[in-house]
C-alpha cells in the first residue's frame, strides 16, 4: 500500500515551529553550570521529536543535523556534558538553523548551506570534544559487502526461553515469517513439556529444529530473531556454503575463536550493524520520494504559514452549544410562522429577541476563535533581548505580564515588527550600560517590561523601560534641525516626545548596528494606526520611558454610524466621530484656498461635502438641510456634510482592497440588514483627499489606464 | 482487523500511524502521552500497542512496565518507536517488558510490515 504522507507534513512543520519556540525558551532559561533536569528533557525531547519527524517525512538534512543537536542534549541530561553559556548559545544559534532549514523545506526555498555547515561544524567541534562522534556510514559499508553470499540455506536451533510470551512474542510468528522467506521444515522438541499438573500455562516449554532451504541473507534470518535474542537460545548455522571470499574469511574467523556450532550468530552482530542496516534501508526510499515529488507546489510558497490556526476544545465546544441554541431558536420561530395570529405578537417579537442575542453571542464566540494570546508576539523576545544585551554589553532583566492577554490574529500579525522595534528602540537607546547605570545610582541591571491587557474594547501593550527616558533637548534641537519645528515654538514636554514620531527624525547619535535600520518611529505610529490603534510615549529624564500601544480588539467587526448621502448609504466609524451638529449657513466661513470652514469652540474644521466627495445628486446642497458630523483622523478634526444620521450598529468589515481595489478614502465595505452594500468611509484617507484632491485623479487615472 | 493503540507525543507522527493502519483497516486509538494511554488501556483491550519512548508526563518505557503489570496486557504486543541513536534504548525497551521496536525513521510501508509481522 502506497501512503501519501505529504499530506501530514503541515502538522509537521506546525509542532517543529512550536517544538523550536519550546527548544528556545528552555535555553534562554537555562541556569548556566546548574542546569535543571526538567528543563534538559524538554529541550531534548523537542529536539528528538524534530529529528524524528523530519526523518518519517523524509527531510534528511533537518533530521541529520538534530541529529548532532539530539546527541549532544542526550550528554547533558545524563550529565556527561556541562551546561555553559558557550553550549547554550551555540545551541540557540542551531535553532535559527534549524528555523531556517524548516522554513526552507516548507516553502520550498534554498537554504543557507554554508551557515548551516558553520553552525553544524561548530557543533561537531564540541561535540568531538569529549566523545567520539557516532556516524553510521563505516559501518554501513561492511553490510553492503556482506550481502553477496550464496548460501544454501540454514540450520537452526530455536529454543525460547519460558518467558518468551510473556514479553508479548510468540514463536508461531517466528515461524510463520521463515517460512516466508524460503521451504521450512520444523522438527518441534516437547521434551521439556511436563505433566499437565506442573504445567504453568504462561511459560514456554517447546523448542524447535529448523531447517530453512534457499538464498536467504543470513541477516533476514537473524533479523526475524531480532526481538528475542536474549529471550532463548538460538543456533543459526549455515547449511553448506557456495565458495565466496568474504564468507570463507568470516567461517575462518569463526573457526579461530570457537567451535561454530556454540557460536551464537545474532552476538555476531552488533547493535550499530543492525541499525545502519535499517537506515540504509530508509534513506534511498525516502530520498527519492522527497525528490520525486512534484514541484506545482512551489506557487503556493509565496504565502507561507498562517492559514491555519490552533483552537482550544473548549472553544469549538461553546460554539456548538451556541448553534444548538440557534436551532432552537430557529424552531421556534417557525413554529410560530406556520399559524401565525395577531395575538401571538409578543411571543414572535421574544423570539426575535432570542435570535439577536444568539446571533450575537454566536459571533463573540467566533470572533473568540480568533483570539490569539498574545504571548505568541511576545515570546519572541527573551532571545531578542538576551542577543542585544550581549552585542550590546548591557544587562537587562525582562519581564513579560499579561501574556495570555487574546488578541485578534491578524492583528497579532501585523503589530509584531512595531513591537520589536520598540523593543529594540528601549534596548539601544533608552537602557543604559552597567557603568552609566551605577554612576546614575540605578541598579546595574536595566528592567524591560512588557504589558498587556484589556481596557474598554482595546487591548493595551505597554514597553516600560527604566532607562534614561527620552532627552528633550537634544529631540527638540534635532527636530528643529531637521525643520520639523519651529525654533520659536514653545513646546510642552509631551509635544517634545511626540516628535519622535515624526516622519524623518531619528535621535540616535550614529547608526548602530541594532535599532540603525532605516525605519523610524513614524514607521511604527504609522503600522500601528494602520491598524486602528495608536500609540503614544511619556517619558520621564533619568527614570524611564513607556510607550504605550492601543489596540482594537479586532479588525473584522467594528461599530459604525450609518449615515445617507443622497440616496446612498455609508458607514463612518464610531471612533472617529466626535459629535454631530446642525449648522447655520451664517456660521461658516469661506476662506480662499481652504474651501469653507466652521467654527468648533476655538477652532475652524473645513467643511466636506459628501455628495462632492462621490459624486452624488444631493437632495439639498444647503448646509442648514443636512448634518455636520465632525470627525477625527491622524489628529485633523474635519466636519463631513451628509443629508441624514441613521443608525448605529455592529458591522462586519469586508475588505475592497481584496476584492476590487484600494479607493481612497474608502477603508472597506460591509452588507447591511437589508442586503444592501455599504462603503465604509476612511477618515484619515478623507482628510489626505480634502487637502490634495489631485489623488483621487490619480487613481482614476490608473483606472484608466 | 486489529484494535491498536498508538501512542506519541508529536501531533504529525500520531496522525501518520493513525492515517496508516486506518487505511490498512485497522481500528486505532491515539493518546499523546503514558499517562493518557494508560488511561485509556485500562478502559478498553488492545491487540497492539505501538509507542514512542521519548514523551512528556509518562514515556514509552514506564508505559510498557504499567502496561504488562496489568493483566489484561501481560501478553499483548508492544512495539516501542525509537530511533538509531537508542541502541540502549532497546535494551531498556526489552527490560521495560516490550516485544520488538521499530526504528525511526520509518514509512508507512515499513510500519504496516512491521506490524503484519507481529499479527500475522
Amino acid at each position: 500500500m502506497s501512503i501519501d504522507i505529504s499530506q501530514f507534513h503541515d502538522v509537521f512543520f506546525e509542532e517543529s515551529f512550536e517544538g523550536l519556540d519550546a527548544m528556545e525558551s528552555g535555553l534562554l532559561n537555562l541556569d548556566i553550570g546548574a542546569a535543571d533536569i526538567d528543563a534538559i528533557n524538554t529541550i531534548f525531547r523537542a529536539a528528538h521529536s524534530i529529528k524524528g519527524g523530519a526523518g518519517t517525512f523524509g527531510f534528511m538534512a533537518v533530521s541529520e543535523f538534530t541529529h548532532v543537536m539530539e546527541t549532544m542534549l542526550d550528554e547533558t541530561r545524563n550529565g556527561e556534558r556541562e551546561v555553559t553559556a558557550e553550549l547554550t548559545n551555540l545551541f540557540l544559534e542551531s535553532v535559527d538553523v534549524l528555523r531556517e532549514m524548516l522554513t526552507a523545506v516548507q516553502q520550498k526555498t534554498d537554504t543557507d548551506d554554508v551557515r548551516i555547515g558553520n553552525v553544524r561544524n561548530k557543533l561537531e567541534a564540541m561535540m568531538a570534544g569529549e566523545s567520539i562522534a557516532v556516524e553510521a556510514e563505516p559501518v554501513a559499508v561492511e553490510t553492503e559487502i556482506i550481502e553477496e553470499p550464496k548460501y544454501q540455506g540454514w540450520k537452526i536451533q530455536f529454543t525460547p526461553h519460558a518467558h518468551l510470551l510473556q514479553t508479548g512474542n510468540d514463536p508461531v510468528r517466528m515461524l510463520r515469517e521463515l517460512s516466508s522467506l524460503g521451504e521450512l521444515s520444523t522438527k518441534m522438541n516437547d521434551s521439556k513439556l511436563p505433566p499437565f499438573s506442573d504445567l504453568e500455562p504462561e511459560d514456554s516449554y517447546l523448542s524447535w529444529d529448523l531447517t530453512l532451504l534457499g538464498d536467504i541473507p543470513e541477516e533476514d534470518v537473524v533479523e526475524i530473531f531480532e526481538w528475542v535474542d536474549e529471550d532463548c537460545d538460538l543456533v543459526i548455522e549455515p547449511l553448506a556454503v557456495k565458495q565466496t571470499t568474504q564468507v570463507e574469511e568470516k567461517v575462518v574467523e569463526l573457526d579461530k575463536h570457537e567451535a561454530p556450532a556454540t557460536k551464537t550468530v545474532v552476538e555476531d552482530i552488533t547493535p550499530a550493524e543492525q541499525i545502519s542496516a535499517v537506515v540504509e534501508e530508509v534513506e534511498p526510499e525516502v530520498v527519492a520520494a522527497a525528490i520525486d515529488k512534484p514541484a506545482p507546489k512551489s506557487k503556493v510558497a509565496a504565502a507561507p504559514a498562517a492559514s491555519s490556526i490552533r483552537v482550544g476544545t473548549d472553544k469549538v465546544d461553546s460554539l456548538i452549544n451556541l448553534v444548538g441554541e440557534l436551532v432552537i431558536t430557529q424552531s421556534m420561530l417557525s413554529q410560530i410562522g406556520d399559524n401565525f395570529t395577531p395575538n401571538m405578537l409578543p411571543e414572535l417579537i421574544d423570539g426575535l429577541a432570542q435570535l439577536e442575542r444568539n446571533s450575537r453571542e454566536m459571533q463573540e464566540a467566533i470572533m473568540r476563535i480568533r483570539m490569539l494570546p498574545i504571548s505568541f508576539a511576545f515570546n519572541r523576545f527573551p532571545r531578542l533581548v538576551h542577543d542585544m544585551t550581549e552585542k550590546m554589553g548591557k544587562k537587562v532583566e525582562l519581564k513579560l505580564t499579561g501574556e495570555q492577554t487574546e488578541l485578534d490574529k491578524t492583528v497579532m500579525e501585523k503589530i509584531g515588527d512595531p513591537l520589536v522595534h520598540l523593543v529594540r528602540n528601549s534596548l539601544d537607546h533608552g537602557l543604559e550600560t552597567p557603568e552609566v547605570r551605577l554612576a546614575a545610582g540605578k541598579d546595574e541591571t536595566g528592567l524591560l517590561q512588557l504589558k498587556a491587557f484589556h481596557q474598554g474594547g482595546n487591548i493595551v501593550i505597554e514597553i516600560h523601560d527604566d532607562g534614561a527616558g527620552l532627552n528633550e533637548d537634544k529631540i527638540l534641537a534635532k527636530a528643529i534641525e531637521k525643520d520639523l519645528v519651529d525654533a520659536n515654538d514653545e513646546l510642552s514636554p509631551e509635544k517634545i516626545h511626540d516628535l519622535i514620531f515624526l516622519p524623518g527624525f531619528s535621535t540616535a547619535e550614529y547608526v548602530t548596528d541594532v535599532s540603525g535600520r532605516g525605519v523610524g518611529m513614524d514607521v511604527v505610529r504609522k503600522n500601528i494606526t494602520s491598524l486602528g490603534g495608536s500609540v503614544e510615549v511619556v517619558s520621564k529624564r533619568g527614570q524611564g520611558s513607556v510607550f504605550t500601544i492601543r489596540l482594537p480588539l479586532t479588525l473584522a467587526i467594528m461599530d459604525g454610524q450609518t449615515i445617507r448621502v443622497a440616496n446612498e448609504n455609508y458607514i463612518i466609524p464610531l471612533i472617529s466621530i466626535i459629535e454631530t451638529l446642525e449648522v447655520n449657513s451664517s456660521d461658516i466661513k469661506q476662506v480662499s484656498g481652504k474651501g469653507e470652514l466652521y467654527p468648533l469652540r476655538d477652532e475652524y474644521v473645513p467643511v466636506i461635502r459628501m455628495y462632492d466627495v462621490f459624486n452624488l445628486n444631493p437632495e439639498t446642497t444647503d448646509l442648514e438641510e443636512g448634518l455636520l458630523v465632525i470627525v477625527e483622523g491622524d489628529g485633523q478634526k474635519v466636519g463631513l456634510f451628509i443629508d441624514d444620521l441613521l443608525g448605529q450598529q455592529q458591522v462586519v468589515i469586508k475588505s475592497l482592497e481584496t476584492n476590487y481595489r484600494k479607493v481612497l478614502g474608502v477603508s472597506g465595505a460591509t452588507i447591511l440588514g437589508d442586503g444592501t452594500v455599504a462603503l465604509i468611509l476612511d477618515v484619515p484617507g478623507l482628510i489626505t483627499l480634502y487637502r490634495e484632491p489631485s489623488l483621487a485623479l490619480v487613481v482614476n487615472n490608473d483606472r484608466a489606464a | 482487523m486489529a484494535k491498536i493503540l498508538a501512542v506519541d507525543d508529536s501531533a504529525s507522527m500520531r496522525q501518520m500511524v493513525a492515517f496508516t493502519l486506518k487505511a490498512a483497516g485497522h481500528s486505532v486509538m491515539d493518546a499523546a502521552d503514558g499517562q493518557q494511554a494508560l488511561n485509556i488501556a485500562k478502559t478498553q483491550s488492545f491487540d497492539l500497542v505501538l509507542t514512542d519512548v521519548n514523551m512528556p508526563i509518562m514515556d514509552g518505557l514506564i508505559l510498557t512496565k504499567e502496561l504488562r503489570a496489568l493483566p489484561a496486557y501481560r501478553f499483548t504486543p508492544i512495539l516501542v518507536l525509537t530511533t538509531e541513536a537508542g541502541v540502549d534504548k532497546k535494551q531498556a525497551g526489552r527490560a521495560a517488558g516490550a516485544t520488538g521496536w521499530l526504528v525511526k525513521p520509518f514509512n508507512p510501508d515499513q510500519l504496516l510490515a512491521t506490524i503484519k509481522k507481529v499479527l500475522g
